[in-house]
């Protein structure tokens, strides 16, 4: 039986709090219980760039957050009270130092932070650019490196190099726990395909079938498979959906291959984006935010028109939610890790925008509100439930 | 010998000027770093190299190599080359 996750009946009480990381610092949003009301808590870190800022379930206090600043290294802050106040690591993820004659690699930056197991407090994982994934066992304060990946040769030849992937660097993210299983992790590479380990990071096995390719690639070459998002069903965990550079997708485990849900979008809308969005305790229903992927591939909202989509049958039909959001005029480009839900009943969805606004909807989607603008470039909103 | 601390790394040594002690830049680095925990990683990577738009000089003279000597009477600055927006 898979583990629920616990639901939050709204009331006069506390909400939930959304984290926003942005290009220039990190920004913490709280709610009351009924979600209408939210109180700015920030900035923190001005002008340092916050890649991920992820709030620790198994205790409702525990921060981390993936920084960098300017032109220095890449570091992690943590904070035990809900960022009253931050620590920062004692040994950031960092590659081993290579040896004589061999070519090192660097940690640019922190892309990707994953709490570990429930069973596993103080555990975390951290995907990073250039690709390469890390663990932490003691709460974030140091970090090692899963060698296991790392230094796979096949994966050393799937990651690339610099000029491969995103803009800024190829990333490794959608780092994913098995809720039932802390050996069982999924992970994601931009340009680098999906994966599986089912012994805790030891060994690891591409899981790219029925995922599509750029026209005119071969899709048996591990490095053209470019996953923006994996998102697994806390309801169901043998449910993974996927937002890809080449759709969107859904596979049920221990199947092996994708099924492209993506197709059953509106056709002048298309299935790329970047984020995607599962339900707490439905596993049947999702949320996108799609994406123009035509020509030159703007990645602003298509006609300038921004929208959810959702879906409640697992991606056999997708409806648009845009109740709220600009009509017309409106170029969004929202990033893969910019999309969140709360625990709420019903389900609260987050959405930031690389214009700096924060959209809100109460109600699964059917109506957005703005709860903040004029923030910086925002690379990633997460939601968490905080201690009471 | 001192040691200029460009600002944002304030937030580890409190000043702009701080004492350190080393016979190469690298020993200096590492002294810096036992001072200030978490110092040295932002401005040198796992590899041992400057990082890109970090630049250090000794008496005004600008270096690229770690394993550059130092006098006792000489003075080390570490600039950010802070460029875009």
């Amino acid at each position: 039986m898979a583990p629920r996750t616990p639901k939050r009946r709204s009331g006069p009480s506390r909400g939930p709090v959304v984290l926003v990381a942005t290009r220039k610092g990190a920004w913490i949003f709280r709610a009351d219980g009924s979600r209408r009301s939210w109180r700015t808590d920030g900035p923190h870190f001005l002008g340092q760039v916050f890649h991920h800022l992820v709030l620790d379930p198994r205790d409702g206090r525990t921060l981390l957050a993936a920084a960098s600043t300017g032109h220095l290294g890449p570091t992690i802050f943590r904070s035990s009270d809900l960022g009253r106040s931050w620590k920062e690591a004692t040994r950031p993820p960092a590659f081993p130092k290579a040896g004589e004659g061999e070519k090192g690699r660097a940690v640019g930056h922190v892309f990707w932070l994953t709490p570990g197991h429930p069973s596993q407090p103080g555990t975390w994982y951290a995907g990073t650019s250039p690709h390469g994934l890390f663990r932490s066992g003691d709460g974030g304060e140091s970090w090692e490196p899963v060698s296991g990946l790392n230094d796979d040769p096949r994966y050393r030849e799937w990651m690339g190099g610099p000029q491969d992937g995103t803009p800024d660097g190829p990333k490794l993210h959608s780092v994913i726990v098995d809720p039932r299983d802390p050996a069982h992790l999924y992970l994601g590479m931009s340009s680098g395909g999906v994966h599986e380990s089912v012994d805790e990071g030891r060994t690891w096995q591409p899981m790219v079938q029925g995922m599509q390719v750029v026209d005119g690639f071969d899709p048996a070459t591990i490095t053209f498979h470019d996953p923006h998002c994996v998102r697994i069903s806390p309801a169901n965990p043998d449910r993974l959906y996927q937002q890809n550079h080449c759709g969107i997708y859904r596979l049920d485990r221990p199947a092996t291959t994708w099924v492209r849900i993506g197709k059953a979008m509106p056709r002048s809308v298309g299935d790329i984006g970047f984020p995607m969005v599962v339900h707490p305790r439905e596993a049947d229903r999702a949320w996108v935010f799609p994406m123009d992927g035509t020509s030159v591939w703007p990645r602003t909202s298509p006609g300038g028109r921004p929208a959810v989509y959702g879906t409640s049958n697992g991606g056999r039909t997708w409806r648009r939610l845009d109740g709220g959001l600009p009509k017309r005029d409106a170029w969004w480009t929202v990033k893969r890790q910019a999309m969140a839900s709360d625990a709420g009943d019903p389900v609260g969805l987050y959405v930031g925008t690389t214009s700096g606004e924060l959209w809100a909807s109460r109600d699964e989607g059917r109506r957005f509100t703005c709860i903040a603008s004029h923030l910086p470039e925002i690379y990633a909103v997460e939601c968490g439930e905080p201690a009471r | 010998m001192m040691v200029l601390i460009p600002s944002p790394l304030h937030s580890y040594t409190g000043r702009a000027e701080v004492e350190a002690e080393g016979a190469t830049l690298d020993e200096v680095l590492r002294d810096l770093d036992r001072r200030h925990p978490g110092l040295r990683f932002r401005i040198v990577d796992e590899q041992d190299r400057m990082r890109p738009h970090v630049r250090f000089f000794v008496d005004g003279e600008q270096v690229f190599d770690l394993g550059q000597r130092l006098e006792a009477d000489q003075s080390v600055q570490i600039v950010q080359a802070l460029s875009g927006g």
